[in-house]
């Protein structure tokens, strides 16, 4: 929901950067406030998950220009794990697989990492077990994945619900959530979707990075960015996404080469 | 090889040869014709060296640095002293040798579950003279192999378990073989002999531990034959003292529908080498090896598998894994053979390898020798450090840089752990595991 006067979450300034010597993000600009919902679509390659991943810190990009601020405080000098301690939550596209260790024992250990910092109190396994069956609701996980290893042998749908449920525990204050739609059948979108919806507060933020409009049936973003060639090129309201739905990126493509001829 | 080299090589078993004396002609004449054959054969083989290519890349000569003497009597332990080893699944099932001597008043062999029968080796060649003859040194061959030929040779004790046809024993059998401190290097020759008749299921421990930290070496050969739709789990357990060598050979003969599995972990010993081979002698066998050796310092842990698929419709899986830190030198060498009667073979192998650090080697060879036309066969290696998107992904998770790496080796270790179907020994090997993989700052 847009607030009026609420508080900056995240700045993105003029940001661009580069994977080897190959330039990805050619000057970003995105500003996010609390309570707000807002989706990047765009086509494969135009840089949407490279932005989530610069954003969360993987170290495979450079950044060779611009600014991010989160908080007013200079996010790109906080190592990864700085960044989520400071609140920041990245649903990897593809989450890994860590057999050998269990879920519920991941879970803790990341969920107490987080609180030690926030000052908060950690949890026993068994206290955390209570927490984590209350939360494992919020996504209609069956609680014997909590025995598995760390995703092992997860189907899709269930591995984009784990992160959810990642994203329930640590409770971040920006989440952004990439391609958390690929990959999943028509429940598996609507439990994955229900849950981020009630994960939503007028203190959080939420950045949907998709390829397609569906998960936008079931999120209403406030706010929608077009991603093309590095650059987001358009920015409006949710029916923006039904618009690109109807027309196709082409439409975007199009309409942004003739602006920029007339420029 | 003529009677010079053969003599020449012979006697760099020098104080090995001295150190695992022809054991007292007690037994059955065949059993002393057997010694006999065994230690000609031992002086002719002579010991390895890297130009041998069984022994490429395990380096010998560190046994030759020791004078090794026959064991003494060792001394009389107390339950307290063992503790620590005891497995409580296997309370009523444990079979203790200190320093390869059978320790009556450490085991406990009282209430075993029926048709199971657990027996010294040395009283079971007048007890069960015609099973151990049928089977003694048949499924460990020591023609090409001085060390099994050294074993027969001198073995002094050992264990012979039967199990009873279509029995299941619900509780594992824990043989355990403590090493105690000497005043001069020591050879311990184990032998264990286990008969899984038709239709039974066991589970069998091994456990090489010390309670010192002189210099030992440990010999052992196990030969367990799996009758037609038998099952035998074998879990094989090698903690020995940092200054100790260790080398073993199993040997597993699979009849029709027969189920082999292994777990075997390697953690301790300067020097070890496990030789596993399987042969699947009947149609439908089938067997799962998992390995894991985690090594660190100087250690060097050797693994060389054989499986033999003979018959059609075999199955074999193996997974091995080798954790390597310090300057410590992994070697695995996984031989699978599919000969050409051995049609619709499935069989897999993996070998994976993590080096913790600049000086940590490993030498991996998968071997594939497929005779058959119509099989399933894949086997592949990788060997390498953490994988970097892992790490980030616990590093987004809040974790740091050392807590990510050191929960990643963990896991690297756990998930062969936690194949194993022993409950309490899970929990011990992840303790293990914890201290062995968790790096400081």
């Amino acid at each position: 929901m847009i607030i009026p006067n609420s508080k900056t979450l995240l700045e993105v300034r003029d940001l661009s950067a580069s994977v080897g010597s190959v330039e990805i993000l050619k000057g970003i600009n995105l500003t996010i406030r609390a309570g707000e919902i807002h989706a990047i679509m765009g086509p494969n390659g135009s840089g949407k998950s490279t932005l989530s991943k610069i954003l969360a810190g993987h170290p495979s990009y450079t950044v060779t220009g611009g600014e991010v601020l989160f908080e007013d405080k200079n996010l790109l000098a906080l190592a990864p794990e700085e960044r989520a301690r400071a609140g920041v939550f990245l649903a990897f596209q593809y989450p890994v697989e860590i057999p050998g260790v269990s879920n519920s024992a991941f879970l803790r250990l990341a969920y107490n990492t987080v609180q030690a910092q926030r000052g908060g109190d950690e949890l026993d396994p068994l206290e955390f077990d209570d927490f984590v069956r209350e939360k494992i609701k919020l996504v209609e996980m069956d609680s014997s994945f909590l025995d598995r290893g760390v995703n092992e042998g997860f189907s899709g749908g269930e591995k984009k619900r784990n992160e959810i449920l990642q994203m329930a525990l640590l409770e971040p204050k920006l989440a952004i959530l990439d391609e958390t739609d690929s990959g999943l059948d028509i429940d598996a979108l609507r439990i994955v979707a229900n849950g981020i919806n009630q994960l939503t507060t007028p203190d959080n933020a939420i950045l949907l990075v998709t390829h397609y409009q569906r998960l936008l049936n079931y999120i209403t973003p406030d706010f929608v960015h077009v991603m093309e060639g590095g650059r987001l090129v358009k920015t409006g309201g949710k029916e923006l996404a039904l618009e690109l739905e109807r027309l196709g990126y082409d439409w975007v493509r199009d309409e942004n080469e003739a602006a920029r001829a007339m420029a | 090889m003529n009677a010079n080299t053969a003599l020449a090589r012979g006697s760099d078993l020098g104080s090995l040869l001295r150190a695992t004396p022809d054991s007292t002609p007690q037994g059955p004449g065949w059993l002393n014709r057997l010694r006999s054959e065994a230690a000609a054969r031992a002086a002719q083989l002579g010991l390895p060296t890297k130009r041998d290519e069984e022994w490429r890349y395990t380096d010998l000569a560190p046994l030759l640095n020791y004078s090794f003497e026959p064991v003494r009597p060792p001394p009389l332990l107390a339950l307290a002293d063992i503790e620590r080893f005891i497995i409580p699944e296997a309370a009523a099932s444990r079979l203790v040798f200190v320093d390869g001597v059978f320790a009556p008043g450490l085991s406990a062999l009282d209430n075993l579950p029926v048709g199971l029968r657990v027996t010294r080796l040395a009283e079971a060649w007048s007890s069960h003279e015609m099973i151990v003859h049928a089977h003694l040194s048949r499924l460990v061959n020591f023609q090409h192999d001085v060390f099994a030929a050294l074993n027969t040779r001198s073995f002094s004790d050992g264990a012979l378990i039967l199990i009873g046809k279509d029995q299941r024993c619900p509780a594992p059998v824990h043989l355990l073989f403590i090493a105690t401190s000497h005043d001069a290097p020591v050879v311990i020759s184990p032998r264990c002999l286990v008969i899984a008749e038709p239709g039974s299921e066991c589970t069998l421990i091994e456990d090489s531990v010390s309670l010192g930290d002189s210099v030992y070496f440990n010999n052992m050969v196990t030969e367990i034959a799996v009758a037609e739709n038998a099952q035998v789990t074998h879990i094989k357990l090698q903690r020995e003292a940092d200054s100790a060598f260790h080398i073993a050979h199993s040997g597993v003969t699979l009849a029709r529908n027969g189920r082999y599995h292994s777990n075997t972990v390697t953690v301790g010993a300067r020097l070890s080498r496990f030789n596993l081979s399987v042969t699947q002698t009947g149609e439908g066998a089938e067997c799962t090896l998992n390995g894991l050796a985690l090594i660190t310092g100087q250690q060097l842990a050797d693994t060389h598998s054989t499986i033999v698929h003979t018959q059609p419709h075999g199955t074999s899986r193996q997974l091995h894994k080798c954790i390597v830190d310090g300057a410590a030198h992994a070697v695995f060498n996984g031989k699978i053979v599919v000969q050409q009667n051995a049609q619709l073979t499935d069989a897999a192998q993996s070998s994976r390898n993590l080096l913790l650090s600049a000086r940590a080697r490993v030498d991996t060879k998968p071997q594939l020798e497929i005779f058959a036309d119509d099989v399933k066969c894949a086997h592949g290696a990788t060997v390498g450090q953490l994988d970097s998107e892992e790490v980030f992904y616990l590093k987004s998770r809040g974790l740091d840089e050392l807590a990510a790496r050191n929960l990643l080796t963990y896991a690297f270790a756990a998930e062969v752990i936690a194949k194993i179907a022993v409950p309490s020994v899970v929990e011990r090997l992840r303790h293990v595991v914890l201290e062995q993989t968790q790096h400081a700052s």
